[in-house]
């Protein structure tokens, strides 16, 4: 503890504003200030994006006259769970009932900064942290309560938020009493988070969402449900494509609808109202004139055109010889993999309100980064963090698309112009306009395995995806992986933005990976399962595979027409993650239909398991859309799909049976959870179609046409094995079958020429 | 456009209301009534978020102008709980924990509670397809449907609720 009592001197240079405005908005009591979190911002962000952070204390805590425990994180909720979480970790920590917790989140000015929420890092990075600075909490309130009752700290015990001597329960004094009367600020600093989970009681409960009642009700509010008064709602003007400059605009048609008027500052044009039906009547009376510069790419030239680029290309992993690696290879394979364009489709759009009073504006915002957000509107309006708040209330989804807020600029920007408050709601429209889509990524990949099934060789390249998930997993002595970005100077890809979407990057590689092991597998004639085994050191993984293995009932799995199984796992977020799937595929139309699918995640001390299993199980259902349907259509800077008529995801009807396990694993920190199960459905689900029908496919979604397209290949009599060993060839379509099989066995009739293989690597 | 006076029923409460009557109902019960339960997801009928009950049926509130609900009776999320009491269909999501952002939700709530009015012991797959146009994103599809399910139980009276 660094001081005590109402001086707090240490904070009042940068801090004071921050300070000041906690009494007044919480009235009495206690609050207790930790220094920044700076484990926490080392982990959450690459160094370039991490921005400099007072050196001062920030409030954790609040504990209020009537015993109610306010916690504060610039974490936000988006349906993930951590609003419950977090409280049950409080709750556990401080002895207090789980209801006496309040969670106040992502409001700048309140809460510590935080980088932002993703990469499910809330509970394994900002967790046990809290939990550590809850411990040293505790311990400043039965200090207080051992001065309060005259009995040393060490006879001391809290039971339900009450201070009493141990066997004298009747004479305690609460944290409500302790926090009675007083403005008190207390400053500590962070002890070493705690290593040994089994000793809470509540953190391991399963416990349903502490918001579940608002949300029934209609009562939680989302940024758009907020009212000011005075309040306007706006509608901004939107060029047909990205590329498309402003010629002349004739603003005459919305100028003429009453009750409605038009801002507009340069190429910047919006309607507002105080009805938000006029704003969007007279948005489209607006005419305008373009020119139109924009990449000659389309979604069937995509691939093609990423093939052709430059990049900038790094090594980002390397072990043993991989150019020697061919002549010790039995087999060698040789394919490319192809994943398009994907939109987040939060079911709410991007949304704001923004306020100014004087010079200070406040923006509330469906929002996976305030503070980023915050930093936004600094630069934007050349303001400083103490006139600049950002308040973020329930997001109604998010996965990576709310990390980017545009919409709150905007806002305030409206609101600037027209000196009241205004809300702003992106139409569905403008949603998939401005959406930082998941990128478009190719993944090029030649393995070799031994005679004894062993691979020998990995020498993976990673086309704009990004590396998260792109670890070889399985123990390979020759191993090379690239990734090559994208330099916009010299050849640009995306026409529009791109940025992180649930899992970002390794739903890409682990679909690579894992189907690319599954060819190798098949090739070789080993069970799957048992492949994966005989290749992997990692004991984590090995428990997870084991363990979905007998959930799903592997062994005893029967065989019948058009049905086949799939079984894929990998890591993402320091979890581990196993699937194996049941598909049916008709083989007339191509339609696949996704009976099953069991999954065993090892994810560390698990907080929350109600909370964790949702989250696997909206992982499951979500990734049947990027598996099956989902890929955004595009003309140029023309994004073709603007609603969920034309972009499919996924529907109540394409519910597989799910079985999820989650591993006990209580001794170990916990890892993330909001995100792992995502990243093997397309690769189990392409290895279930393979097993079905004998055909592979390479590209995610596994559409009826390509389903197909893949049948009618490995059907063909006269197919010969591509990308094995003596036929090396890529096939830059990547829609036709690598190896082709019927069930069981391949029968290789191609000769080993590894020397040619090997000049063939550049 | 000529203001109208608009009069219907709004959660059981007589109402009337002079406006435009070309103006949306989503944007009416929002911004008017300040009834901000019912969301707006993608503004022409394909997400569900928007939808209240109109006489009972399940309506895309974001596609239809307030002249339509003349005379007839309108339920919103904020109209299903009676006497401090959730209906069964709420209480079903919360028991089941069958919300995950929760921006969805009361769109759903009210597409079961219609057609379970209409229905009280669906099968499985009318189950599915009486939710099949109402978007989840989230993926808390398995629990909304076992939520409607255990509410059709209770409703039918054979849940011991």
């Amino acid at each position: 503890m660094k001081t005590t009592g109402n001086t707090g001197n240490s904070a009042s240079s940068t801090g004071g504003m921050k300070r000041r405005s906690f009494f007044r908005i919480l009235g009495g009591g206690i609050v207790l200030f930790f220094a920044p979190w700076d484990a926490l911002d080392l982990m959450a962000l690459p160094a370039e994006q991490r921005r400099s952070l007072t050196k001062d204390y920030n409030a954790f805590l609040h504990i209020a006259e009537d015993g109610t425990v306010s916690c504060f994180t610039g974490k936000i909720e988006m349906g993930q769970g951590v609003i419950t979480s977090l409280a049950q970790m409080m709750a556990d920590e401080l002895n207090v009932p789980l209801e006496k917790v309040k969670m106040v989140m992502g409001d700048t000015e309140l809460c510590p900064y935080d980088a932002g929420t993703w990469g499910s890092l809330t509970t394994r990075a900002f967790g046990p942290a809290m939990l550590a600075a809850a411990a040293e909490a505790k311990a400043v309130l039965v200090q207080m309560a051992s001065e309060k009752l005259g009995v040393e700290p060490g006879r001391l015990e809290v039971n339900n938020g009450v201070v009493s001597e141990t066997g004298n329960p009747s004479e305690g004094v609460s944290y409500g009493e302790l926090a009675k009367g007083k403005k008190m600020e207390k400053y500590m600093d962070i002890k070493p988070p705690v290593e040994d989970y089994r000793k809470y009681s509540l953190i391991g409960k399963p416990l349903k969402h502490v918001d579940a009642y608002d949300k029934v009700t209609g009562r939680a509010k989302y940024t758009g449900d907020l009212r000011l008064p005075g309040m306007l709602h706006a509608r901004i003007f939107r060029p047909p494509s990205h590329g498309a400059k402003l010629v002349s605009a004739d603003i005459s048609g919305a100028e003429a609808v009453a009750g409605v008027k038009v801002l507009r500052e340069g190429d910047f044009i919006a309607v507002v109202s105080e009805n938000r039906d006029l704003a969007d009547l007279a948005v489209v009376r607006i005419n305008a004139e373009y020119t139109f510069d924009e990449l000659k790419v389309n979604d069937s030239t995509l691939f093609d055109y990423i093939n052709r680029g430059e990049y900038r290309a790094n090594e980002v992993a390397s072990a043993g010889d991989i150019s020697a690696a061919p002549q010790l290879c039995d087999r060698l394979y040789e394919n490319e993999y192809h994943d398009p364009y994907l939109a987040h489709c939060s079911v709410e759009t991007h949304t704001a309100l923004a306020r100014w009073e004087g010079d200070k504006v406040t923006v509330w915002a469906s929002t996976q980064s305030p503070f980023g957000l915050q930093d936004s509107l600094v630069r934007e309006f050349g303001t400083t963090n103490e006139k600049a708040r950002v308040i973020t209330p329930f997001l109604g989804g998010g996965f990576g698309g709310k990390a980017a807020s545009q919409q709150g600029v905007e806002a305030a920007r409206l609101a600037r112009m027209t000196g009241r408050p205004v809300m702003l709601a992106w139409t569905r429209e403008e949603e998939f306009m401005y959406d930082t889509f998941h990128p478009a990524s190719v993944i090029k990949v030649k393995s070799g395995t031994d005679k004894d099934g062993k691979i020998v060789m990995w020498d993976y390249n990673i086309y704009l995806a990004g590396t998260r998930g792109s670890e070889a997993t399985y123990d390979i002595p020759n191993v090379r992986i690239t990734n090559y970005r994208e330099d916009r100077t010299k050849y640009p890809v995306h026409p529009f933005g791109t940025g992180p979407w649930r899992a970002p990057n390794n739903n890409t590689n682990t679909f690579a990976r894992e189907t690319q092991v599954d060819i190798m597998a098949a090739a070789a004639g080993i069970d799957p399962l048992e492949f994966r085994l005989r290749n992997l050191k990692d004991e984590r993984m090995i428990g997870v595979l084991k363990a979905v293995a007998e959930r799903f009932g592997y062994n005893s799995w029967e065989k019948s027409p058009g049905r086949g199984i799939g079984i894929a796992c990998g890591a993402d977020a320091g979890t581990w993650v196993a699937e194996i799937a049941e598909v049916e595929v008709n083989r007339v139309t191509g339609e696949v239909k996704v009976i099953r699918i069991a999954c065993a995640q090892d994810m560390g001390l698990c907080v929350n398991p109600q909370g964790a299993l949702l989250q696997m199980e909206g992982c499951l259902t979500m990734a049947l859309g990027y598996t099956l349907t989902e890929e955004v259509r595009f003309d140029g800077g023309v994004v073709r799909d603007r609603n969920f008529d034309s972009y499919k995801i996924p529907r109540f009807s394409w519910l597989p049976k799910l079985e999820c396990v989650i591993m006990d694993r209580m001794d170990q920190p916990p890892q993330g959870g909001g995100e792992p199960a995502i990243i093997a459905v397309g690769a189990v689900v392409g290895n279930a179609i393979f097993n079905a029908t004998g055909a592979r496919l390479f590209r995610v979604p596994f559409t009826p046409e390509r389903v197909l397209e893949a049948v009618r290949q490995s059907g063909s009599p006269d197919h010969q094995p591509a990308g094995v060993s003596g036929s090396p060839s890529v096939n830059s379509q990547s829609e036709g079958p690598m190896v082709s099989r019927s069930e069981g066995q391949v029968k290789m009739k191609t000769k080993k020429r590894p020397k040619r293989q090997g000049r063939r690597t550049k | 456009m000529m203001d109208e006076t608009i009069r219907f029923k709004l959660n059981d409460h007589d109402t009337e209301l002079v406006i435009d009557p070309n103006q949306i109902l989503l944007w009416v019960l929002r911004n008017h009534f300040g009834l901000t339960g019912t969301k707006f997801g993608c503004g022409i009928g394909f997400c569900g978020a928007c939808t209240v009950l109109i006489d009972n049926e399940p309506v895309r509130s974001c596609m239809i102008p307030v002249s339509d609900i003349q005379g007839k009776s309108v339920v919103t999320i904020e109209g299903l709980e009676k006497d401090g009491k959730l209906h069964p269909v709420q209480q079903a999501f919360i028991d089941h924990d069958a919300i995950q952002c929760g921006f969805c939700t009361p769109g759903m709530i009210m597409t079961a509670t219609g057609f379970l009015a209409k229905n009280p012991s669906p099968t499985h797959a009318e189950i599915v397809s009486g939710l099949e146009e109402n978007l989840c994103r989230c993926g808390a599809h398995k629990r909304i449907i076992e939520a409607v399910e255990d509410a059709a139980a209770t409703i039918r009276g054979g849940n011991g609720k």
